[in-house]
């Protein structure tokens, strides 16, 4: 191994250290800070706010539905591109990554312009029979799943294919069909990948802003998720809580990786 | 995968129950995804050619391009950079607080981004405690992607380097390499693909990057307003025309990300 000089380990490390105390440490320090500030009377002030509240019911079912959608979706895809041989199988694998690097402004310009109930594609045919997408949750959700949707899949294939097919072909030679294969065999095996989706997922949900915002409209009090809440709070000159609406956000951010920081060890 | 193994299978094993499962995962998939990406596309070519140019050379609007792409460039740069350092510094160095360190990089992916933009606002916004207010400046725009860009080239380069083979490093030493040589000859060529790979990963998140920058950057035309800004007024006033013309290209670098990424991974992966 290439042994540094004291010197140059010493500047590498607090170059490094430094880097990371400047632009992550000590502002998420201030945020909580500014949080408390006065005591917790701003942290209750904000969660009796009805705006606020509303927020979070709202970001907790839009994201509780968006991970669903994507664990079923994820896994299926998951094992359908592990298992199975078909005519497009690459092209499918490619363009599941896609939503990763598509920005979420351009996400929710591609919902709202498909399903809009003036000129969308599908939108006034879905209107007409019932269904409102666009400034309303369904849209939410599909903006919500979209930006989440590679974080299960990228997560169960590696695993999927490291655990061979062996013992569900041995399983299948011994009789089992597939949905006893696949309930006993094929999920257990691969159950701390999909947790380890599923907690990712949840954190990117959680989080989503940019695509949310440009479906929802950011209605006060009827669209507005946290995330937005946090914005129309900081923005209307309530700082005080758009900082505690954030804090919150920081803490599930945080209760995200510990969760993921213990799966990770077991995985191994 | 092994390419001549897939070749003597058949064309397709999918039984009856899994093709049920593709032809829905794949109907999904198109609603969500295939479709409204497709109407991007076609509303921005709706227009013409003519329209397409007048929008995307329209003065605000190639401020809005160069300003982002500019940014997310230098941001790249201190990246590969720094990224590397903090990786080294994570494998290699052995202090206290290192794992805590480890979990901090990961803090930039789980922050939604809003909250990361109001994170920054608290220490150079206005009444920062140090008296560093960078707000509605550009350097507000360059602290929020270089926040949310932040883990990608660490995360890309600390596996390989921790696989790294110390034995050649070790001989390079035994016949009298100093460590220099070593660094530039033996490590970062072997890091090279990774460095590449998450710096592809940092360009693509920043050119793209929104949420963090709304209340930071104050969006001031010709100043402070990246692409997705300005993708996001032409929503807002109801041009989605144009709103699909800056897309367009803004999913064009998206999709030339997504093949160089490849491109290296394939590369990287004959190189062994």
């Amino acid at each position: 191994m290439v042994r540094t000089s004291t010197p140059t380990r010493w500047v590498l490390r607090l170059l490094a250290v430094g880097y990371l105390l400047f632009l992550v440490v000590l502002p998420l320090v201030m945020l909580i800070a500014r949080t408390f500030d006065g005591g917790t009377a701003n942290l209750i002030d904000t969660l009796t706010d009805p705006e606020v509240l509303s927020g979070l019911r709202l970001t907790v079912i839009v994201a509780l539905w968006a991970v669903a959608i994507n664990l079923v979706f994820g896994v299926t895809i998951s094992i359908l591109l592990v298992r199975y041989e078909f005519p497009g199988k690459r092209l499918l694998s490619a363009l599941v990554d896609l939503p990763l690097s598509v920005s979420p402004v351009v996400v929710g310009l591609a919902l709202v312009l498909v399903y809009n109930g003036r000129n969308g594609w599908f939108g006034p045919f879905l209107e007409e029979h019932g269904l409102q997408v666009i400034f309303n949750s369904p849209g939410m959700i599909m903006a919500t799943a979209f930006v989440a949707l590679p974080l299960v899949i990228r997560e169960v294939v590696p695993t999927l294919t490291e655990v061979g097919e062996d013992q569900e072909q041995a399983a299948r030679s011994l009789g089992a069909n597939w949905v006893q294969t696949l309930w006993r065999i094929t999920l257990p095996s691969i159950k701390w990948a999909v947790v380890y989706g599923v907690v990712l997922s949840l954190a990117r949900s959680v989080g989503e802003f940019g695509a949310v915002k440009v479906v929802s409209g950011s209605i006060t009090g009827r669209t507005q998720t946290a995330t937005l809440v946090v914005e129309a709070k900081y923005q209307g000159f309530e700082q005080p809580a758009a900082y505690a609406v954030a804090f919150l956000l920081v803490m599930v951010s945080i209760a995200c990786l510990v969760v993921v920081a213990l799966v990770r060890p077991r995985e191994r | 995968m092994p390419g001549p193994s897939r070749r003597r299978r058949p064309r397709t094993t999918l039984t009856r129950g899994a093709g049920l499962g593709l032809g829905l995962a794949t109907l999904w998939f198109s609603l969500l995804v295939l479709l409204p990406l497709a109407a991007v596309v076609a509303t921005a070519a709706s227009g013409g050619v003519r329209q397409y140019l007048s929008v995307l050379t329209d003065d605000q609007t190639w401020a809005a391009i160069s300003l982002t792409v500019a940014q997310a460039a230098l941001v790249t740069v201190i990246n590969i950079v720094l990224g590397t350092v903090i990786a080294w510094v994570l494998v290699r160095d052995r202090f206290w607080g290192r794992s805590l360190l480890n979990v901090i990089i990961d803090v930039p992916f789980a922050l939604p981004t809003v909250v990361a933009g109001l994170v920054l606002l608290t220490l150079y916004g206005p009444n920062s405690p140090m008296g560093l207010h960078f707000a509605f400046t550009r350097i507000a725009v360059w602290l929020a992607l270089a926040f949310v860009t932040l883990p990608f080239v660490v995360r890309s380069v600390q596996p390989v380097l921790e696989e790294l083979d110390v034995d050649v490093e070790e001989a390079a030493a035994s016949l009298g390499a100093s460590g220099r040589t070593i660094v530039t000859r033996i490590i970062l060529p072997s890091l090279a693909p990774a460095i590449t790979s998450g710096a592809a990963l940092s360009f693509a998140r920043a050119i793209s990057e929104y949420g963090s920058l709304v209340l930071l950057s104050g969006n001031r035309p010709f100043r402070t307003e990246v692409v997705s800004v300005r993708v996001l007024s032409f929503i807002e006033n109801g041009s989605n025309a144009q709103a699909a013309a800056v897309a367009s290209v803004m999913l064009a670098v998206a999709l030339i990300v997504i093949i160089a990424l490849d491109v290296v991974q394939r590369v990287a992966a004959r190189r062994g």
